[in-house]
């Protein structure tokens, strides 16, 4: 009993940082339908930059507000000078650009930063909880909390404001939205800067769990990619779901199986799912207009 | 015209002079996902052939370094050794940060008959011998054997065995497995995990249910291993546990957070624990300044194992030039095979025409982290 919660409370923790990361990927993929590859280098940035912040002196709340606004600052370059000129480009270019920008930001981040491997102190100590013989870290809540929080207000912002309505108008129809008076450029910014700062602020929340480094946002990418396409690309509950699936798939797998096929598991369970929902657990159907 | 003359003379004395220049190559991986092993490397390599150079070059010429960066890509790491061999001309190459770019290298260094001198792991790079390929750093299985001794000796010899499932943890769990038997020690668990997982107790649970298990070893590289050793002391698992070579740094104590690391075990050189070295250690003296002239040339930057496997590279190369009777690359390459307890960083080398690693296992230090610090054990 003690080792299936044990199983479970590692699967919940993994499955948080996958569905953080999956979070990021929904705004800018619901503004323009473009899979951002960058969004693991935003997590990285996260992280590296709070890390950077806490070396020079800083305190922790001080240098992860400054990792997010110079990420989501980074976010709106990425668009600024990369998307935006590329405009009309369709989709696959689009993403194609993303997977240089990550390119890009990771070579800057080694050179401007460093090429170490760095970990933040935990917010709330290192001492575990004891739960029926299962042990969990304090900073594992934190980062459950986080995604739950983020959750939300993703959920919030899409179906309760206008801003976040005329995100999806945007991905809908871009010409129509503007026809109704929308201002698309300034969607696509605000989706960058704040798939950005969603990116940042897992990385802060995880950092202390799994260390960062220049080179993190590449396996981290791949696997919040996996998780957002179990749940359904664009939602963020398919998010939420997918990461924590994917998360207790692979403790499970490793503790009553073998972790030599923890991953082959996973991805074959993924497969699986797509075949019979090829657009995730909760994507939405598309009708195509005849 | 006579005063022409003589400058087209001391023209063509110059052009002879500078052509002159003995030149070495170097292929390492200063950036991409081996940077962290690449850039003290590099470091390390640039300020030798300075240093060299100050103190008169070799026999009185100038070292000229030539020095490539294969971003950890074995297909760039084989152009570079074309390119120094056949362009740049070089007399022997340094370098081969990973096993895969080491073996890329050892290809041209065989085919061109130029020496090299690798700074990767594996046992293949030397096994079987290669007559032009030589290695600083020890091999997997002579940390599994250091290793073993030291659980044996402490009664230890049920174990569980963790490893990663990247390049380095692969390839010293088979080393392991494949020797463990004849150092008396009986594996009972065997379980993996991917060097970025983020949570690795489902294993560690199994490896302690384990009965009769008796302590637990870890092969692996980077932040895993930090992460199960923060796992372990997670989880209150009592059992002694080590960890491998390759995380012989204080990186490796800073990740892990020195409360948990308290008590783990691993194999490193000497370089990591100078200052705690007998006076009459032959290697305290080299360790030292190595240590010192490397965080000078760094900037404070700490001295790692890897750039320790560059400055035995460049010291082996160093004395075999000087010893060569000329600089081609054949007679150097005989003059490295005939050097014979040279003091490194690592240990002392000795090679020879079946031995191109050089080194036996009392290079190996067996050490266990203290209050954030590292303490020999005897």
């Amino acid at each position: 009993m003690s080792d299936l919660l044990q199983f479970l409370a590692s699967g919940v923790t993994v499955g948080a940082v996958y569905a953080l990361v999956a979070l990021g990927f929904t705004i800018i993929y619901n503004a323009s339908d473009v899979v951002n590859f960058a969004q693991g280098e935003f997590v990285m940035l996260g992280g590296m930059i709070s890390v950077a912040g806490v070396a020079a002196g800083l305190p922790l709340p001080l240098a992860a507000l400054i990792a997010i606004v110079a990420t989501a600052a980074i976010g709106v370059a990425l668009n600024t000078f990369a998307i935006e000129p590329a405009r009309g480009a369709p989709v696959v270019s689009l993403i194609i650009i993303t997977i240089g920008a990550s390119i890009f930001i990771r070579g800057v981040t080694q050179i401007v930063l460093d090429k170490g491997t760095h970990r933040l102190p935990s917010f709330s100590g290192d001492a575990p909880f004891h739960v029926l013989g299962a042990t969990v870290l304090p900073q594992s809540l934190w980062v459950v909390a986080g995604a739950v929080a983020i959750f939300v207000a993703l959920w919030l912002f899409f179906t309760r404001t206008l801003t976040g309505r005329a995100v999806l108008a945007t991905s809908n129809n871009r010409l129509a939205a503007q026809l109704v008076g929308i201002n698309t450029k300034f969607v696509m910014t605000l989706s960058f800067a704040l798939s950005a700062a969603i990116g940042a602020l897992a990385g802060v929340l995880i950092t202390p769990i799994l260390p960062t480094s220049f080179e993190v946002g590449i396996s981290l990418a791949l696997k919040g990619f996996a998780a957002a396409m179990l749940g359904g690309m664009g939602n963020p509950k398919g998010a939420l779901a997918g990461g924590l699936l994917l998360g207790l798939m692979e403790a499970l797998t490793a503790g009553y199986i073998s972790s030599h096929y923890k991953d082959a598991v996973a991805f074959f369970v993924i497969l699986a799912v797509l075949f019979a929902f090829p657009r995730g657990l909760y994507g939405s159907n598309p009708t195509e207009r005849v | 015209m006579k005063r022409i003359a003589t400058g087209v003379v001391a023209l063509a004395l110059m052009a002879t002079a500078a052509s002159a220049d003995i030149k070495i190559g170097a292929i390492v991986s200063e950036t991409g996902p081996a940077s962290s092993l690449g850039d003290p490397e590099a470091k390390t390599i640039r300020m030798m052939v300075e240093a060299l150079n100050a103190k008169g070059g070799i026999k009185g010429e100038k070292a000229k370094l030539v020095l490539y960066d294969d971003g950890g890509d074995p297909s760039k790491a084989k152009t570079f050794a074309t390119r120094l061999v056949e362009d740049d001309g070089v007399v022997a190459m340094v370098g081969g940060t990973t096993t895969g770019t080491s073996l890329a290298i050892l290809a041209v260094a065989e085919d061109s008959k130029v020496p090299f001198i690798s700074l990767a792991g594996a046992i293949e790079i030397i096994d079987p011998v290669k007559p032009y390929v030589f290695k600083t750093p020890h091999t997997d299985r002579m940390a599994c054997l250091k290793i073993f001794a030291d659980m044996k000796s402490r009664g230890l010899t049920r174990i569980g065995l963790i490893s990663g499932t990247d390049g380095f943890g692969a390839s010293m769990r088979a080393q392991c497995l494949a020797v463990a038997k004849s150092s008396g020690i009986e594996i009972v668990a065997d379980e993996t995990y991917g060097p970025k997982d983020a949570d690795i107790t489902p294993q560690l649970t199994n490896i302690r249910n384990r009965p009769g298990i008796q302590a637990v070893l870890n092969s692996g590289f980077g932040q895993g291993p930090a992460t199960i050793t923060r796992n372990y002391a997670q989880l209150g698992i009592a059992l002694p546990l080590y960890q491998s070579h390759g995380v012989a740094s204080n990186a490796f104590i800073e990740l892990s957070g020195a409360k948990n690391a308290e008590g783990v075990r691993l194999p490193g050189t000497a370089l990591l624990v100078g200052e705690l070295l007998d006076p009459k250690d032959p290697q305290k003296p080299v360790v030292l300044a190595y240590k010192a002239n490397f965080e000078k040339a760094a900037g404070g930057a700490p001295v790692s194992t890897f750039g320790g496997y560059a400055h035995d590279a460049m010291l082996i190369l160093a004395e075999a030039m000087a010893k060569a009777p000329s600089a081609k690359p054949a007679a150097i390459r005989d003059a490295i095979e005939a050097t014979t307890g040279l003091v490194g960083t690592t240990g002392a080398y000795t090679y020879s025409k079946t031995d191109h690693l050089g080194l036996d296992l009392s290079a190996f230090r067996m050490l266990e982290i203290s209050n954030g610090g590292w303490k020999l054990v005897p």
